[in-house]
């Protein structure tokens, strides 16, 4: 026992004290906090004043178009031709034309156009056509009769709450995002320290030196103290990553939110994620967007936290330690990295489909795909992390943790007799069938 | 007893077998040689001992025990093969595999230190292996083997693939190990390495053994009855001063002396063939012609090969 201990932390302290531990410890952290910076500071940097020539041959428009701080709107009285020249003069960004020839609004939807020297942003377009929507909407309505009290009590506004049965707020959007985010979450570790495992198996078969540490440990707890070392250290990783990320998140937007009010701040968020102030004036009540703030904490409430972070935690060690052994019966089994790549894929694809499956998931959390993929071991830690904030049955989830818990013990047992006979076999291209030949051996 | 003693161990892998039947008793103390050619199962025997494979049949003993994992405390081991950690630190990883052979680290680190005194490669403990050159790391790997003091060193042909200095500088350090009661079990097919130092040896053909015993003893049963005579003198007088009782092999003319080998018969003594010769001609030197182990090893193997051919 005290053997696989000093394993343990080798393969622990020799990954941990790299400089690209150090690097992706800092890098992971700082490129989604990196993602969430440049959007804030893009949208502050980005002070170019882009000036638009109306051209309102229905005169109709007049005032309806908003300038801010980034488009401003012109009107001119004239027609095209000394629009065209004012803009080239004073090199302004284009021209947009609303013909004025037929009044009928089904053929002004079809007719407006935007002259420009380069192609619009899709910001403009969207606030431009936004703006021609609601006035033409609007006068589509007086054309038939509606005037604007009657419209507005006509206007429909359903949103549909969600409640569990014990009457608490849920959302699904937030169960999707916390199952996904933790089913990627798994998906991503098993990956990249499934790899880690192999790349080490190899390097101490390459080397060689496994041969002399084999007359001191037994290949089991070689392998096994490799398997837990790097664990440990994907464990560390991910906890500096949450420490980091939370760091950086706080203080950017304490910066970034400092001194403005709550409405403000939802601007600045929704902005950081590409949705603009107008539109957003136009669609979401921000009365609404604060009640919802306030509803955050039921809908917290309505998801088994404890539950999910247990969970969480077994799947992801479940899933890496289930994968992991196999991914050391691939380093075990051939000489070179370049030779991985054959006995990569069965193990790799199970992976793949649970990913896939987990997408399925979303859309059908409580179907008979759900329940399959969330008890098969090799996909269970990714498709019953999703299936978790929906809610799931006792029952599912027991199958789920035994076989789980049998399928890793099942992958360590097979992995142990590949890794025991491939570490000392040097210069045979390995087939399958050599594969089954070692199961075989006692 | 010996401080080994395999008995009966067969091992066979998928496609052949490679020991059938093999039993050897190393002594405490000996220096003993696995000679064999490539393939005949020289590693297969060490890696059952060094417990790295297990035997298909019969077993081992260590000081009359069956052999378990803690004796590979007591053991240290040089595979043919040799490497470590490339990215390791020469230091840190030496104390690492010490470690693993039940040292204590404080141990470990003095011992180390002893025996970076002891070559004068201090300089060498922060640096990488990858940043040694071959011979260095080779130097370094040998210090592992032995630095937990093993009662039993195994040592995977020690001589090919390590460069003449290093060779050198092994085989006295096996010398000085062996003085202070080191038990050594070395396979090789280098023979003149084997007449320095082993005291014992087994010879391995083809999964059996085929010889086996102190070096005195497989000389002795080896032994030819010729001896090389020097002299001078008339070659004509020399021939017919031999009769019956002596065969002459050969006889080589030199400038200034002949040198004869002659093979005794009838268990006639190196005595009886001075009286006979003395008075014809001038004796230089007189002595035994001792069969190599290489020429036993050839003999030997040559024989078992005829004798499978005639079956």
């Amino acid at each position: 026992m005290n053997k696989i201990l000093l394993v343990i932390q080798r393969e622990y302290l020799t990954r941990v004290r790299k400089k690209s531990f150090l690097i992706m410890t800092i890098l992971g952290p700082l490129l989604l906090g990196g993602i969430f910076i440049s959007t804030l500071l893009l949208d502050k940097v980005d002070t170019e004043v882009k000036t638009l020539v109306i051209v309102d041959e229905t005169k109709g428009f007049e005032g309806k178009f908003k300038s801010n701080d980034r488009l401003v709107f012109i009107y001119s009285p004239l027609g095209m031709d000394s629009a065209r020249a004012l803009c080239k003069q004073n090199k302004y960004f284009g021209i947009l034309h609303i013909p004025g020839k037929s009044s009928s609004p089904e053929v002004l939807e079809k007719a407006i156009t935007l002259y420009s020297e380069s192609q619009p942003g899709l910001d403009m377009i969207s606030k431009i056509k936004f703006t021609i929507e609601k006035e033409i909407n609007t006068q589509k309505y007086i054309q038939a009769g509606i005037d604007e009290e009657k419209l507005s009590a006509i206007k429909t506004d359903v949103s549909i709450r969600t409640r569990d049965l014990e009457n608490k707020e849920t959302s699904t959007p937030l169960t999707t995002g916390l199952g996904f985010g933790g089913g990627i979450l798994i998906y991503l570790f098993i990956f990249i320290y499934g790899t880690m495992v192999m790349r080490g198996v190899l390097e101490e078969k390459t080397s060689r030196i496994v041969e002399v540490i084999i007359s001191s440990v037994k290949p089991f707890q070689l392998m096994m103290g490799k398997i837990i070392g790097v664990a440990l250290v994907g464990l560390t990783q991910f906890l500096l990553w949450v420490v980091l990320t939370a760091v950086i998140y706080s203080g950017v937007s304490a910066y970034m939110l400092k001194g403005k009010t709550d409405k403000e701040k939802v601007e600045v968020l929704m902005k950081s994620r590409g949705i603009d102030k107008e539109v957003l004036e136009n669609n979401i009540d921000m009365d609404a967007v604060t009640d919802q703030s306030d509803k955050l904490g039921e809908i917290m409430g309505s998801i088994n936290f404890p539950l999910l972070i247990g969970m969480f935690i077994f799947y992801f060690l479940g899933g890496y330690l289930l994968y992991s052994a196999l991914f050391a019966a691939v380093g075990a089994a051939v000489d070179s990295e370049t030779d991985t790549q054959q006995f990569m894929l069965p193990v790799t694809i199970p992976l793949i489909i649970a990913y896939i499956a987990a997408i399925n998931v979303i859309a059908n959390p409580q179907g008979n795909v759900a329940f399959w993929f969330s008890v098969i071991p090799f996909t269970s830690p990714i498709v019953m992390m999703v299936r978790i904030p929906f809610g799931v049955p006792w029952t599912h989830l027991a199958i789920s943790v035994v076989s789980l818990i049998a399928g890793f013990l099942f992958t360590t047992w097979i992995a142990a007799k590949i890794y025991r006979t491939g570490i000392l076999m040097y210069g045979k291209k390995i087939s399958y069938k050599e594969l089954w030949k070692w199961l075989r051996y006692s | 007893m010996g401080i080994l003693d395999i008995q009966s161990v067969t091992k066979n892998y998928a496609s052949h077998c490679a020991l059938d039947n093999i039993s050897i008793s190393i002594p405490e103390q000996s220096v003993y040689g696995l000679l064999g050619p490539n393939g005949a199962g020289k590693t297969s025997l060490i890696r059952i001992i060094t417990q790295i494979t297990a035997p298909d049949n019969g077993q081992i003993l260590y000081k009359g025990k069956p052999l378990e994992r803690d004796h590979a405390m007591k053991m240290g081991y040089l595979p043919e093969e040799r490497g470590l950690y490339k990215k390791m630190e020469v230091g840190e990883q030496a104390i690492y595999l010490a470690r693993l052979k039940g040292m204590s680290k404080h141990d470990a680190v003095k011992t180390l230190k002893y025996w970076f005194e002891k070559y004068e490669i201090q300089g060498w403990w922060k640096k990488k292996i990858e940043e040694l050159s071959k011979g260095m790391a080779q130097k370094v790997q040998f210090i592992i083997t032995v630095m937990h003091e093993p009662e039993l060193l195994i040592l995977d042909e020690p001589f090919t693939g390590f460069d003449p200095i290093n060779a050198e500088l092994i085989k006295n350090e096996l010398i000085s190990l062996r003085s202070k009661g080191t038990t050594i079990v070395l396979s090789t097919h280098r023979m003149e390495s084997v007449e320095e130092l082993c005291s014992h040896i087994a010879l391995i053909n083809n999964s059996h053994v085929i010889l086996e015993g102190s070096v005195k003893d497989v000389r002795k049963q080896f032994r030819s009855n010729m001896y090389e005579i020097r002299y001078h003198g008339n070659r004509i007088s020399f021939t017919n001063a031999l009769w019956a009782g002596f065969e002459l092999i050969d006889l080589k003319e030199d400038a200034d002396h002949n040198t004869a080998r002659v093979q005794m018969l009838n268990n006639h003594s190196p005595n009886d063939l001075l009286s006979v010769l003395l008075p014809h001609v001038n004796i230089l030197g007189l002595n035994e012609v001792v069969p190599s182990i290489n020429d036993i090893f050839i003999k030997v193997i040559n024989d078992s090969q005829a004798n499978k051919e005639q079956q």
